[in-house]
């Protein structure tokens, strides 16, 4: 989706605020979310929607009010809220409806073909369309659901530097269904004057990661 | 049907959101909800500080009460994050490197299996490259659709990474937010910037300082921070010279 998220490029986005001994969590609060999203984890296996896409759902004005965290916290009150562990009284009161069914972890998904142990490559034979060396352009497509492919690459040429093997697709649909299958997946080289224009250095580029679907013959 | 489904859920959700504790606004209802009376309620607790913190502490005591979590297994998660896995295990990986020619073409060629040698492995971990900063290239890490970043080695990104301003502009202004950093990169080095979009996490091996000739893969650890293994600051040889 053609999203607040995706921001690579844009102008006025504020400072960085870089501080070189940045803790992870700046307040308690942040542990407290990101220790709740991990220990909640396995009551959405094979349930919940793809995490990124649920946070792209955050409307533009909300996402960049938002610290990082407070996303996630609302990413999570979603899902707990859609999955019915928690009911909206609940989250008001802070307390449980004595009345209300003890929440049940889902049965566990399929597994997934190719899957190895330590690993988000899959081990299947799929034949590479591309290889290491060879002229692409990235596809001038705009889906609604989620993507992996930068708005600001869309449409440029570049350059396959090397073949990762086979992942499986994250995109999704506009209702967050996971679309595509397992695919090869490619660093891309691209000549930052190719994204930038003239005012770019003639030495620099930018390289990304990008699924076959993304690609096409230059 | 998933359509009609998600759209009643952030009706719910929306509602939930507003007579809890105060305010997440999510969806595209939100303007339609802000004149409602649920919103009044959050007005009353303007005054309350730092009202995300209250709506996390509710939202946690809901879930140990519903036996979904346990205080002590996020206690666990917060310290594991904290404190054990982070930039110090990034920075024993570069010292090695630095001190080891084969350590080093191994980590170049199989950035996990070599990492994975010294004991990081795990979660946005599973498939890392190695990025070289040579006098010739300089090498940063930028995620710029959301926060990737490689756990095992680095921990949990800083604020800074995943802020508005580094994400766009670390693609189209490189070497000005190099610059912001403290790193002048010179106009004949190369500057490549890997924008994470997929699962491969990437590490960037920064050039040992000069003036580090002898010392151990302990003490050049210590050297090494967490801003040049992503590639916006450079490692610098103790003040003072050698130790």
């Amino acid at each position: 989706m053609n999203g607040i998220h995706d921001m690579g490029g844009m102008h006025g986005m504020g400072p960085i605020g870089h501080d070189p001994d940045q803790p992870v969590f700046r307040e308690p609060w942040e542990g407290r979310v990101w220790a709740l999203n991990r220990a909640t984890g396995p009551y959405g296996r094979g349930v919940w929607k793809n995490f990124r896409f649920e946070l792209e759902q955050i409307p533009p004005s909300e996402y960049l009010r938002m610290p990082y965290y407070e996303r996630w916290f609302t990413v999570l009150v979603n899902r707990l809220l859609r999955s019915r562990y928690i009911t909206e009284e609940e989250l008001a009161s802070g307390r449980a409806d004595p009345s209300a069914p003890t929440p049940a972890l889902p049965p566990p998904p399929p597994p997934v073909p190719g899957a190895m142990p330590g690993a988000t490559r899959l081990n299947l034979p799929i034949h590479a369309g591309y290889r290491a060396g060879q002229q692409v352009r990235a596809k001038n497509i705009h889906p609604q659901g989620h993507i992996r492919l930068p708005r600001y690459v869309r449409g440029k040429h570049g350059v396959i530097t090397k073949d990762h093997g086979v992942w499986a697709l994250q995109d999704t649909t506009l209702a967050g269904e996971l679309v595509g299958g397992p695919q090869h997946l490619y660093t891309v080289r691209f000549a930052a004057r190719e994204l930038w224009g003239a005012a770019a250095s003639p030495r620099d580029s930018v390289f990304i990661d990008a699924w076959e679907d993304y690609l096409e013959r230059a | 049907m998933a359509d009609q489904l998600d759209g009643v859920d952030r009706r719910r959700f929306l509602s939930g959101a507003a007579l809890g504790a105060a305010g997440i606004v999510v969806g595209r209802e939100a303007d339609a909800q802000a004149s409602s009376p649920v919103h009044s309620h959050d007005d009353e607790h303007q005054t309350v500080p730092s009202d995300i913190a209250l709506r996390v502490k509710a939202l946690e005591s809901l879930l140990i009460e519903k036996g979904i979590v346990q205080s002590s297994a996020l206690d666990e998660i917060v310290q594991t994050y904290e404190h054990r896995i982070g930039p110090r295990n990034g920075a024993r990986v570069v010292a090695r490197a630095w001190t080891d020619p084969a350590y080093k073409r191994h980590l170049m060629v199989d950035g996990s299996a070599a990492i994975a040698e010294l004991g990081y492995a795990g979660g946005q971990g599973e498939h890392m490259v190695v990025v070289e900063n040579t006098p010739k290239v300089h090498n940063m890490v930028v995620c710029t659709l959301c926060s990737c970043y490689p756990w095992p080695t680095l921990g949990l990104p800083p604020a800074w990474y995943k802020s508005s301003g580094y994400r766009s502009r670390a693609v189209i202004d490189p070497r000005g937010v190099l610059r912001e950093f403290g790193v002048d990169v010179p106009e004949d080095v190369e500057v490549r910037v890997w924008d994470s979009t997929a699962d491969i996490r990437y590490l960037v091996l920064p050039q040992r300082p000069d003036g580090t000739e002898g010392m151990s893969a302990e003490a050049l650890a210590e050297l090494v921070t967490r801003d040049s293994m992503i590639g916006v600051g450079l490692v610098h040889a103790p003040a003072g010279g050698r130790p």
